[in-house]
């Protein structure tokens, strides 16, 4: 059993633990031997020696029959982020800046999955405090997608998603502001999900731009995230906007039939809404301008065919200003990152430079020495839209313009149950491709940003091959708190389709 | 109108950055081409939109939350420090700014 551990996934090593079929240590000891020889700069630490006696602790814990024995979680081994702080090992946000810097606590996502009986393997690589979508701008290097060394695996989760497509982890946290979750998902065959802004606590999680930070799991299923999602989520009295509910069981939402469903038709009754200025896939002809290359729309088409299968009914509906979330969100996000990055003065932690003549002058070469060129221009954008006279024409109009953005989907949601589309215009693209073009790559963002904008739970779920064989994956985005309904649908997809099964070759 | 090399460097030292001047350069043009892509937004409407902060507020209220006025941390100063560059006797060090 133990060659083909690396194979199960969080649900599956559940099982195989709970059975007493294989314990934490010899998984932790199989998955750590893969990490070690990884070739994908997908982790910058790991961490076996606090692997190997966390995996003690939770075969221990299982012996005992104590409370919380039976988790579902207990003994499984995962990886976080290196964006959320972690007490036994460095957390860089993929910075120069922060290179060494050991946090005091946990984060609240790494405490709750701790207490769950996780076992961490280490830290993920990922763009330079998230701010990417290759996983180009870590100051440790890029990662490379498993599916093709030579293409990017998508960020900023990147070292996530390609941990857990490598068949490293069975799953990973992530962390999503404009969609890097879902996209870095999309680009390795994976399976992520973003939950409501507010669902899981931001406590830890370094911040990028606090107005749309959320944190998720990447995993090799939507029942495996389902599980995750569960144990990361809560309410947390350390975020000011942690939302104030009840634990919930994702796990029970997602296996919940539909009122009226049946066996082969799951999701009869489920209306499914693709916006017109996403994807011209519909009964009758659309003169839409085509946002995505045509293998996108010939696998979300064959996916549509299953989930129509599956009892779902699609209708047309309409995101008027998909294409201003671009600068929308290219105005807020930055914004708050130059606001959120100037704790980086190098006094209290972080680089602080050799040579300086006074404090400004420490200041400024602090962070020039120790910011990559995505994070200046992010801040100098967001320094630029915040400054005296430029608030109210940027800034200002941008967040009246997130508004528009929000209602727009509300609309939607009045026709539609969830919404369906692609999560990017083309399926992973080639390292250095998008070479100084800063521009390219963030009009490349232009289906995750609504969503993200409007605060809306997302998922990213495998849709099969597009163009050299790489993954393409569907997005589907839910109203406010449908993390159920999103779950229900990905799971009855992958119920009755094996496109996230597929693996890369190597 | 575009931005010029000199509004480049008043907003690199808002922003607490020292660029050489390739980077300067390199900058100026980027932000530039970054701001094409957002004249498109001044030609949108939004009189009477309240601007939406959070995202939460779209659905409703979002009423902000007071914690209890209680200690909830033990003194932890070492190692709230342990990352400092520079620290003597429990304090940060930085460089004379009083002569």
């Amino acid at each position: 059993m133990s060659a083909d551990l690396h194979t199960l996934g969080v649900a599956a090593l559940g099982r195989a633990l709970a059975a007493k079929s294989v314990s934490s240590v010899e998984a932790t000891q199989a998955l750590l031997a893969r990490a070690q020889a990884d070739t994908h700069g997908a982790f910058l630490v790991v961490d076996a020696d606090a692997a190997l006696a966390a995996a003690k602790a939770a075969d221990a814990k299982r012996a005992s029959g104590a409370e919380g024995s039976d988790h579902p979680l207990l003994g499984v081994p995962i990886a976080h982020k290196d964006i959320f702080v972690t007490a036994e090992s460095t957390t860089t946000a993929g910075s120069k800046m922060l290179q060494g810097y050991k946090s005091p606590f946990d984060a609240t996502v790494v405490a709750r999955l701790k207490a769950a009986g996780t076992v961490s393997l280490g830290k993920l690589n990922c763009d330079e405090f998230a701010m990417g979508s290759a996983n180009e701008n870590s100051a440790y290097g890029p990662v490379r997608n498993p599916w093709d060394a030579t293409r990017v695996p998508g960020g900023s989760s990147g070292g996530s998603a390609t941990a857990v497509a490598a068949q490293l982890v069975p799953a990973a946290t992530g962390t999503d502001t404009g969609g890097s979750i879902r996209q870095p998902a999309s680009f390795t065959g994976t399976t992520g999900i973003k939950p409501t802004y507010g669902v899981c606590s931001r406590f830890g999680m370094i911040a990028f731009a606090s107005s749309l930070d959320q944190a998720g799991p990447i995993a090799r299923s939507a029942e495996d995230c389902a599980l995750l999602l569960s144990a990361m989520s809560g309410f947390d009295e350390r975020d000011a906007t942690s939302v104030q509910r009840p634990p919930q069981d994702f796990h029970a939402q997602m296996l919940k039939p539909r009122p009226g469903a049946t066996a082969a038709q799951p999701l009869k009754g489920l209306r499914i809404g693709v916006p017109k200025e996403w994807l011209n896939w519909s009964d009758d002809a659309l003169d839409e301008k085509q946002r995505v290359t045509e293998d996108i729309t010939r696998a979300l088409g064959e996916t549509f065919r299953r989930l129509k299968d599956l009892g779902a009914t699609f209708v047309r509906v309409s995101l008027p200003r998909t294409e201003l979330s671009i600068p929308v969100y290219y105005i807020i996000a930055p914004a708050e990152a130059s606001s959120n990055l100037s704790r980086y003065d190098g006094v209290r932690y972080g680089h602080r430079a050799a040579k300086y003549d006074d404090l400004l002058d420490m200041y400024k070469k602090s962070r020039s020495e120790a910011f990559g060129p995505e994070v200046k221009r992010r801040i100098m954008i967001g320094t630029y839209v915040l400054s005296h006279g430029y608030y109210d024409a940027y800034y200002l109009q941008a967040q009246k313009l997130r508004r528009m953005i929000a209602d727009d989907f509300q609309a939607c949601f009045r026709q539609c149950d969830l919404i369906a589309g692609p999560v990017a215009p083309t399926v992973a693209w080639k390292l250095g491709e998008q070479g100084d073009d800063p521009v390219k790559a963030y009009l490349a963002d232009i289906f995750t940003l609504p969503g993200s904008l409007a605060g809306l739970p997302g998922m990213s779920v495998p849709a099969g091959l597009g163009e050299g064989g790489m993954p393409v994956g569907l997005q589907l985005l839910g109203n406010y708190f449908a993390e159920g309904t999103l779950l229900h649908a990905a799971h009855a997809l992958q119920t009755a389709t094996d496109f996230h099964l597929q693996r890369p070759k190597a | 109108m575009p931005l010029t090399p000199e509004d480049v460097s008043r907003i690199a030292h808002l922003a607490r950055l020292e660029l050489s001047p390739a980077e300067g350069s390199a900058m100026q043009t980027q932000l530039n081409d970054f701001f094409k892509i957002v004249e498109q937004m001044s030609a949108v409407d939004t009189s009477g939109l309240e601007p939406l902060h959070t995202p939460l507020s779209a659905i409703g209220t979002v009423e902000l939350r007071l914690r209890p006025d209680a200690v909830t941390e033990t003194n932890n100063r070492a190692a709230n420090m342990a990352n400092a560059p520079a620290s003597e006797d429990g304090l940060f060090l930085v460089p004379k700014v009083i002569e």
